[in-house]
């Protein structure tokens, strides 16, 4: 399997994915704006199809697309983000410009498959290098923004009056949910985001208490399903967004379950 | 000794009517002071223009004698629900605010350990904050804002949701704290009983005004 480069790179993306998904993912379940990760997801799918309209490449078009559009969220406040009338209005019109871009260049459609959904043949050498380029860069903004931005996501109430710049780091925290979508998308999909970005982390709160051990046991569950996802789908020649889906699906059924037995024998 | 914070002369407006007229007060320092007032009198509007007035600098009505890092404001209501899954060692943590690596420091670690064992929380530490009880959250918010090492500590309404055994055991445990620490502490509250049992002061707010009552007490 890894005689192919095309293995070897999606592997190796996979890595960073996890490593990237893992804190974000616990900082999005934290401050409960799993929604917003999908609607990003949308405005990715946008942004990659006007890169691939303007000639820029997709990868281009959707930092600029989420980046704007967190810089926009920050700024008018997440108040208006939340509110569920604005979800719908934000989702439609730019999944509306996704097929209108898609439509004006002239790419197939299969293209506009593998922005949506993903797809392991889809990373070439540039891409990778992108990739990981851009996913070093966010870990290093997470190491030196860390403490600020736990406190900020895990106590929004007591950040708000006790923490300097807070307003900014909530800002801030968009624009790098804004780069670990349009990273992550490179090999699940801008669709299929928030299975990466939320239900790993989702499934490590059941497990695990300290934030340490929860961006632990995140990573892991995230590297699981992207390997295991990337080899079954070698097997089988079905999608690996598929086989990603259904392994973090069953994760978080299992997180369930123990919950739920663990609530039955107190 | 200097008060820790002085009022002088100072109005607060809100959109559509006058809250405060020429407020005059001062907070001494190392007692516990409550502030006390029907409900929506601007109890909380007033503490928060006091905080907003610290952060601009502005120092014409309102002159806090120690600067804003010294202060810290335990707001009245946090989203915690049953599903919040951070244990209560890492909820208090994330009071450490001077440090840029993201794992904290040996004597940080230590200093977090104190803090948990004067609170009483070091035999559930590893519990989840959002299964601990009103009480057990009350002393975890009052840990995080001691991880900052404030001078003045500003408790919103931390008894409001607390049985009697509850409010009793955290306002000990905040005399015994204040003692230990030099520390000031500005309480919100609506509850007589704690007023008469452990306050030094009463700042009472009526009628656009606020009036600073010595209590008198025999155990101290």
């Amino acid at each position: 399997m890894f005689n192919y480069a095309f293995m070897q790179y999606a592997f190796i993306a996979g890595i960073f994915i996890a490593l990237i998904c893992a804190v974000m993912g616990v900082f999005v379940i934290a401050r409960q704006t799993s929604f917003f990760a999908h609607t990003l997801s949308e405005i990715g799918f946008s942004g990659a199809s006007f890169g691939v309209f303007a000639g820029i490449s997709p990868l281009a078009g959707m930092l600029l697309f989420t980046c704007c559009s967190a810089l926009f969220i920050g700024f008018s406040g997440e108040k208006v983000s939340r509110r569920e009338s604005s979800i719908s209005v934000f989702s439609g019109i730019f999944l509306g410009l996704g097929v209108l871009f898609l439509s004006l260049s002239d790419k197939q459609a299969n293209y506009a498959t593998s922005i949506l959904f993903g797809s392991i043949v889809g990373i070439d050498a540039t891409n990778l290098r992108d990739l990981v380029c851009l996913s070093i860069f966010l870990l290093i903004l997470i190491f030196f923004t860390f403490r600020k931005l736990a406190f900020n996501s895990f106590d929004a109430q007591g950040s708000e009056y006790n923490q300097r710049y807070n307003k900014l780091i909530s800002i801030l925290f968009l624009i790098m949910l804004a780069l670990t979508v349009s990273i992550t998308a490179q090999i699940i999909g801008a669709l299929l985001i928030f299975v990466l970005l939320t239900i790993p982390a989702s499934a490590s709160k059941y497990y695990a208490h300290s934030l340490w051990k929860m961006i632990g046991l995140t990573f892991i569950f995230a590297i699981t399903g992207i390997w295991l996802g990337l080899y079954l789908s070698y097997l089988t020649n079905w999608p690996v967004s598929f086989f990603i889906t259904v392994i973090e699906a069953l994760i978080y059924g299992s997180a369930i379950l123990k919950q739920k037995i663990s609530d039955h024998h107190n | 000794m200097q008060p820790i914070l002085e009022v002088e002369n100072l109005d607060i407006k809100v959109p559509d009517r006058t809250l405060f007229r020429n407020l005059n007060f001062a907070i001494p320092r190392n007692e516990l002071t409550c502030i006390t007032g029907e409900n929506g009198v601007g109890k909380s509007t007033l503490i928060k223009h006091l905080i907003q007035d610290l952060n601009r600098n502005s120092t014409i009505h309102a002159q806090f004698a120690i600067p804003r890092d010294k202060v810290q404001y335990v707001p009245q209501l946090r989203n915690i629900d049953d599903e919040y899954p951070l244990n209560i060692h890492d909820f208090v943590a994330l009071g450490f605010k001077h440090r840029i690596l993201p794992w904290n420091s040996r004597a940080m670690n230590q200093r977090l350990r104190e803090i948990l064992d004067e609170t009483k929380l070091t035999r559930i530490q590893a519990r989840p904050l959002g299964k601990a009880s009103g009480g057990e959250k009350q002393r975890a918010y009052l840990a995080q804002a001691l991880c900052a090492d404030p001078q003045l500590l500003i408790l919103d309404e931390a008894t409001a949701n607390l049985d009697q055994s509850a409010k009793h055991f955290l306002l000990q445990l905040l005399k015994s704290i204040m003692k230990n620490h030099d520390l000031t502490v500005l309480f919100i509250t609506h509850d007589p009983e704690l007023i008469t049992a452990y306050a030094d002061n009463e700042l009472h707010l009526e009628n656009q005004t606020a009036t600073m009552t010595k209590m008198k007490k025999g155990e101290n």
